[in-house]
């Protein structure tokens, strides 16, 4: 398959940055969309010009490294994939693609198509733990959780932390992102005893930060690789609620 | 009051402040629809109902409530919104929001829903109910609605306007109850059947009245 490309490349963070147009021949249909970069940061190579810079790492999914919006869709189009796993068939033969990296302020543009997401690290850091005592590893059984909310925490906890929600949300909000990591913890016995501070302080890192308001347009579920329902939200607010009025 | 601001402060607190505000005026919708159906049963009852609600000492209070509701909606809308367009200096040059969004969810129709339902709320109070309230017009208010709706212009801005506030409130009603983590997966089903009062019922009782004076009339 062959393809046109329109890919936005930027030297550093101060640069203004540009799209700059690209061919690409004879890709196979079951490339990936990373493999197809790579097939065509080759030929720049080889032509002497600096191959386009991307994230990626694991490459099936599971790592939330890889991430741009594709044709105005954060992964591209498709429900519940990462960039990663965007197979070229999607696309029509000598199709033109768009490809921008996440755009919103809090995500500082690092080079092309990488972005700076230690916002969300820092989201993290000011209540996405647990208590825990070091030292050996204890009992499975000794503290029962409920199946329903194992479950439901492990639904919470399969976010990668991509930032696909942001950069889909009209907004740039962070809701689903820090909705997920404070459900998974909510939801278990673990993680109750910081259950309040929790809330707070991620909620109150994630303003500084500079993501927008929530308008529950649910523009992040329906891009979420991980596919993390908005319920996560609507507990995230509970647990606000519940860490204010108590 | 340091908690107030605090609250206020948060993003999430600012929304909760316009869940609450938001469905409490829906609450109020349907006492005005309610009250607004008199009209059907002829000049007398619609003037006595209209008597008893600019009369009664309760419902009096109750309006201050619903002003400061309304001021707080509107103030929380205004920052969040004005917040939420600095999030993002540089926009894409390709973004497909239509592939997942509802039409009513989207920011450019909530602004415009909700800057048309302004607008029309002020011409709205300037035409009923500052007359109604201080007395400034001696017509009865039966007389009023009437003559207002026998014009084709103000009848066909009223019906355009609730159709507006569906339109917002299709949007609204079920995001009050998600920022107040009410919308879990046990309840979605009946918030949404719920919704339908609010987004179709009530404004289709408003829309009756200029649409009955303007055509059957």
């Amino acid at each position: 398959m062959d393809f046109k490309l329109k890919i936005w490349r930027q030297k550093n963070r101060n640069d203004k940055g540009q799209f700059v147009d690209y061919e690409v021949k004879a890709v196979s249909p079951d490339a990936s969309f990373l493999e197809m970069l790579d097939i065509l940061n080759d030929t720049l190579v080889k032509k002497g010009e600096e191959p386009i810079a991307f994230d990626h790492d694991c490459r099936e999914g599971i790592c939330g490294s890889c991430g741009m919006v594709i044709d105005g869709r954060s992964h591209g189009p498709g429900r519940g994939i990462a960039t990663c796993e965007l197979r070229m068939r999607v696309f029509r033969d000598s199709d033109t693609i768009v490809a921008e990296p996440w755009r919103t302020k809090a995500f500082p543009i690092l080079k092309d198509l990488i972005v700076d997401r230690t916002a969300l690290d820092r989201i993290m850091a000011a209540g996405g733990y647990i208590s825990s005592k070091t030292g050996g590893v204890p009992e499975a059984n000794s503290i029962p959780v409920p199946k329903h909310d194992a479950e439901e925490s492990m639904d919470a906890a399969a976010c990668i932390g991509c930032g696909a929600c942001v950069a889909a949300c009209p907004n740039s909000s962070a809701m689903l992102f820090v909705a997920a990591k404070v459900s998974q913890f909510a939801l278990l016995p673990q993680g109750k005893i910081e259950r309040k501070e929790r809330v707070l302080r991620m909620v109150e890192q994630m303003d500084k930060e500079g993501f927008g308001n929530c308008s529950n347009n649910y523009a992040c579920e329906a891009e979420c690789p991980k596919k993390i329902s908005v319920t996560h939200i609507a507990r995230l607010n509970r647990e606000f609620i519940r860490a204010e009025l108590t | 009051m340091n908690k107030f601001t605090a609250l206020y402060r948060s993003s999430v607190g600012k929304k909760i402040i316009m869940s609450l505000s938001g469905l409490f005026l829906c609450t109020f919708l349907i006492v005005h629809a309610s009250v607004n159906l008199f009209l059907f049963k002829g000049a007398e009852a619609y003037n006595t109902a209209s008597h008893f609600m600019s009369s009664n000492i309760i419902i009096r209070l109750v309006e201050v409530v619903l002003f400061v509701g309304l001021l707080a909606h509107m103030i929380s809308g205004v920052v969040v919104w004005i917040q939420n367009r600095m999030t993002r200096p540089v926009g894409y040059q390709m973004y497909r929001l239509k592939d997942n969004t509802k039409l009513s969810s989207r920011t450019p129709m909530l602004t415009t829903s909700a800057s048309l339902v302004a607008f029309f709320l002020v011409s709205h109070l300037l035409t009923f109910w500052i007359p109604t309230r201080f007395g400034a017009d001696p017509k009865l208010p039966y007389d009023m609605v009437a003559d207002a709706f026998s014009q084709s212009s103000m009848a066909v801005f009223y019906i355009v306007a609730v159709a507006f506030l569906g339109f917002h409130l299709k949007h609204g009603f079920q995001s009050g109850f998600q920022t107040l983590g009410l919308s879990t997966n046990r309840y979605k089903w009946l918030i949404d059947s719920v919704a339908v009062i609010f987004w179709l019922i009530i404004p289709l009782v408003f829309a009756s009245m200029p649409a009955y004076f303007l055509w059957f009339q």
